[in-house]
């Protein structure tokens, strides 16, 4: 047999690999050869080549007068960048980032790398063996605990006294929900709040003044827009309604009242029951609030009439009342019934007659 | 009284605190605690690690960040955005990014560490899970660590949340959504949540609390008390040679294992700052504040958001409503079922695990995951699982990538989340075993040696070596399945444990998680010449 010679350990002097993972159990490190009781940790260095221990202590401390080193740079850098009174936008801040990063980054890397060569080259500790204890208490203990509570137990009565025990979960079960009713003025009751939006307030104050609907204006810009805006096909306009500057809270507002007004080419376009006179030859409104769980249906594919939702890629189809085509969403995109005024400017003449955006309990089968 | 003196420096302070609190029993039973030795034990103290240069870093933002919606306009030094209507918190982290030095080092490093605690949670659980660590008596320690997982989740979620760009708003978007769908009470929630409305005022102030203050707080303390128990429990350890359930072999805690761990603490810094210098990550001021009109396309949360994305989006889109009220199954199944079903089972599982073997016992040595074909397919099966879920979050990228179809991609992922575990489950046990097999033949017949012979006859063969210690100690580590539970004890009358419905499932149980074993066991070693050449015929 003389192929085999299992049990002969390889002899190994230095180590591999220096930076990174340490390599498990070297063998200059491991128990004490045809031992089956592992050594205790050798007392003292002797056993190692002190010339060599000599080098890597070298080495180590190389690396860590260049953490030093690193350290005293990202001072310098820090002080660098900051010059005549700060970073004044992305350049010095691109820059400030790289210096002081990779000052950092070489002082961490450095001290990192000289402990692991200290410890691979240096440290002589072996392994070493320690029992594993069973970690349950002794029976006697077990026991003696369980009598010991047995009898304080029987001393409070509880057991005996069933008027005590009971008055005593009494007077706590309020205790426990108190920290509950504080919590009620974290927010208003949802109410009917989600069933309608600002288009709701707006087309009303409108309408009090005589007028047939409310302005669409475009988002951002919030210039009123002309059915001539749509002279050419193609394209997808957010909107909101007149007026919702001015409301209280304009984002929780524009977050329920965005929405898309696109211009379908007449002919493929197929109006809704009850919906003919929602459109204005082709110009159609939808909510931008997607029916899924909310994101902005912001994406319009004008060769296929596709509305997309970027968040989970719900597709709902222009032509056909929005219907969904692709995708989680359960429901269509409320459609918003826009005519034109007088001037030629396109206005909503109600608001959205579903709840608009992700579905909820008590919303209910209001469509379809 | 002792030969050995401490330095005065180091004996003074000891002997205080030792005169009031006894430390120095304790220090001196710990002084030379062991820790084995392996590469994977490394993958729970980088989570470790991380999370503390997460406190650092998060305690360096809170001091400039502004956790306020309030609008303002921007006039900073960041010109590409001066005149911008924008809130409060979102100009606090362009500040932090562009006027404070160091503050978008400080707050790239603060997002980079947050992935790597994720990836790092994640790769140990796999290696507890896989290697079998989670055996009694460890079972505490791994419901400790499915909660870090569930609140470091969290935590990251509302963390990516505080900057208030437009990204992050998506994502508040779509919690807004998920929570809105809950049945009776969803909107109640919401609107108690974000106070009122979508998006309202509070909801940054009140996750910036969450994210500093309680989440960290609770995560702190479960991490003290993983470790602790970790401590007292003693690590696993890979089988080996010097392995044992009775004893624990490996490095001492003072010096070796403290300076090595200590240089692990400055590696994982370093790569993170690393990263933190020359990987962009979050660029809010490229987004521009939060406007719930709008969104960008390919928009991606962090990686570990990803499998909940990917549920949402595979999803059919069913809806029922009954009597005047509306479940959405589109949002509520796929937001709650395939995190709860992954995290039920991982709970469970131990319990579940210790129930159906029988196996009451301590396991302080770690199983190869071979040797336990059915944990590791089950194990597998999950990670399919997983997997599926999180690539689905990415088939815009994968569509685009590929040019295919977005559609074909939602429906091959529609099937891989059945297909894949299921395949996974199969094909995982088939090459454990296969695995086992290769180690039945080379306790058999001696491992091939890489080492061709030409024999007298001119014939090549290779030798094959008997294995040595170390190599055999591995291979049997392995133990053989006990006969499935005893139907009757020794007197005759049915075990208790398999009366019964219950009794029944587990019987059966039983027998499914031990079939097809392979035994493995000392070979006929001494014969290895005469056995390696009728292998290797014909080589
Ligand atoms: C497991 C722990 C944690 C995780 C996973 C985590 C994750 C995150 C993430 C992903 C962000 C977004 C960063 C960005 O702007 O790109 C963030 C922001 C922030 N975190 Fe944490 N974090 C953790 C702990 C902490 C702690 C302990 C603190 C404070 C003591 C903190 C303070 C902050 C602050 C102030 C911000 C907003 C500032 C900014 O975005 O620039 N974080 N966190
Ligand atoms: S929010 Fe539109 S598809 Fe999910």
């Amino acid at each position: 047999m003389t192929e085999t010679n299992a049990g002969s350990p390889e002899p190994q002097d230095t180590p591999k690999r220096v930076i990174g993972t340490p390599a498990p159990a070297e063998t200059h490190t491991l128990l004490a050869k045809g031992d089956d009781e592992p050594a205790a940790p050798a007392a003292a260095a002797d056993e190692l080549d002190e010339k060599s221990a000599k080098r890597a202590e070298r080495v180590v401390a190389l690396f860590f007068v260049l953490t030093f080193l690193a350290s005293i740079a990202f001072i310098a850098a820090y002080v660098y960048v900051g010059r005549d009174g700060g970073m004044h936008g992305a350049d010095r801040t691109q820059q400030a980032n790289v210096l002081l990063g990779g000052a950092m980054t070489l002082s961490f890397m450095a001290m990192g790398i000289g402990v692991t060569i200290w410890v691979r080259r240096l440290m002589t500790a072996k392994q070493i063996v320690q029992e594993r204890h069973g970690l349950a208490s002794p029976e006697e203990d077990r026991r003696i605990f369980a009598e010991g509570a047995l009898e304080g137990g029987a001393d409070t009565g509880l057991a005996k006294r069933p008027l005590l025990r009971r008055t005593l979960l009494l007077a706590a079960a309020p205790l426990g929900l108190a920290p509950l009713v504080l919590l009620r003025d974290l927010g208003p009751l949802p109410e009917k709040k989600l069933r309608h939006t600002f288009w709701r307030d707006a087309v009303a104050a409108a309408k009090a003044q005589g007028k047939p609907g409310v302005r669409l204006l475009v988002d951002g810009s919030y210039r009123p827009l002309t059915i001539s805006d749509f002279d050419s096909p193609g394209g997808m306009i957010t909107v909101v309604p007149e007026g919702i500057e001015q409301t209280a809270d304009p984002l929780n507002e524009v977050a329920k009242a965005a929405t898309i007004v696109i211009n379908v080419p007449p002919e493929l376009f197929k109006p809704l029951k009850g919906r003919e006179n929602w459109h204005v030859n082709g110009v159609v409104a939808y909510s931008k609030i997607c029916t899924h769980v909310g994101c902005p249906a912001a994406l319009y594919e004008q060769t296929t009439h596709h509305i997309l939702c970027p968040c989970h890629q719900s597709t709902f189809d222009a032509t056909n009342g929005a219907k969904v085509i692709f995708g989680p969403a359960a429901r269509a995109l409320p459609q918003l019934p826009i005519a034109v005024d007088a001037e030629g400017y396109l206005i909503a003449t109600a608001d959205y007659d579903v709840p608009v955006g992700p579905s909820f309990w008590e919303r209910g089968a209001t469509q379809q | 009284m002792s030969t050995a003196e401490l330095p005065k420096a180091v004996d003074g302070p000891l002997t205080f605190i030792d005169d009031r609190l006894g430390s120095t029993t304790f220090m001196k039973r710990n002084l030379k605690k062991v820790f084995p030795d392996h590469w994977s034990f490394m993958l729970g103290e980088i989570a470790l690690y991380s999370f503390i240069i997460l406190l650092l870093t998060g305690t360096f933002l809170t001091l400039w960040f502004k956790p306020s919606m309030t609008d303002v306009i921007y006039h900073g030094s960041y010109v590409k955005l001066d005149g911008v209507k924008m809130s409060e918190a979102y100009q606090s982290t362009l500040n932090i990014t562009f006027d404070v030095r160091g503050g978008l080092l400080m707050r790239q490093i603060h997002h980079w560490a947050a992935i790597l605690f994720m990836a790092a949670i994640m790769a140990h659980m796999l290696r507890v899970f896989f290697t079998g660590a989670y055996r009694k008596p460890r079972e505490l320690n791994w419901l400790i660590g499915l909660g870090l997982f569930t609140l470091g989740l969290l935590e990251g979620l509302f963390g990516y949340s505080l900057p208030d760009d437009a990204l992050s708003g998506a994502g508040l978007r779509i919690t807004a959504g998920v929570i809105q769908s809950i049945p009776l009470v969803g909107s109640y929630i919401m609107f108690f949540l974000f106070g009122g409305e979508y998006p309202g005022q509070d909801i940054i102030p009140r996750f910036f609390t969450l994210h500093i203050l309680l989440i960290p707080g609770i995560i702190l303390a479960l991490v003290t008390a993983h470790m602790m128990i970790m401590w007292h429990q003693k690590h696993t350890a890979m089988p080996s040679k010097d392995q044992a359930e009775t004893h624990v072999v490996g490095y001492p805690f003072y010096p070796v294992f403290m300076a090595k761990t200590g240089a692990y603490f400055l590696f994982t810094f370093g790569v993170i700052s690393l990263l933190a210098t020359f990987a962009q990550i979050n660029p809010i001021w490229m987004f521009g504040p939060y406007d719930p009109a709008a969104i960008s396309a390919g928009s991606q949360p962090d990686f570990y958001m990803g499998f909940l994305e990917g549920s949402l989006r595979m999803m059919p889109n069913w809806e029922t409503n009954l009597w005047g009220y509306t479940i959405p199954w589109n949002v509520l199944i796929p937001a709650l079922v395939p995190l709860g079903l992954v995290m039920t089972g991982a709970g469970l599982f131990p319990f579940v695990e210790r129930w159906v073997t029988g196996d009451q016992r301590y396991h302080h040595v770690n199983d190869r995951p071979r040797n336990a074909p059915t944990r590791t397919a089950i194990g597998m099966t999950g990670v399919v699982f997983y997997g599926v879920l999180w690539l689905a979050g990415g088939n815009d990228i994968i569509a685009y990538k590929f040019d295919v179809s977005l559609y074909a991609t939602t429906w091959f992922f529609r099937v891989a989340i059945f297909a894949g575990p299921i395949l996974a489950f199969i094909i995982t046990k088939r090459i454990c075993l296969g695995l086992q097999r290769s180690d039945a033949a080379t306790m058999a017949h001696g491992y091939e040696s890489g080492t061709i012979k030409m024999m007298p006859n001119g014939e090549f063969i290779e030798v094959h070596k008997e294995p040595e210690e170390e190599q055999k100690a591995v291979i049997l580590s392995k133990e053989e399945p006990k006969p499935s539970l005893p139907a009757r004890d020794e007197n005759g009358i049915p075990a208790p444990a398999t009366k019964g419905l219950l009794g029944h499932v587990r019987a059966r149980l039983n027998r499914a998680w031990h079939i097809d074993n392979i035994t493995v066991e000392e070979g006929h070693g001494h014969e290895a010449e005469g056995a390696d050449r009728e292998l290797s015929k014909g080589h």
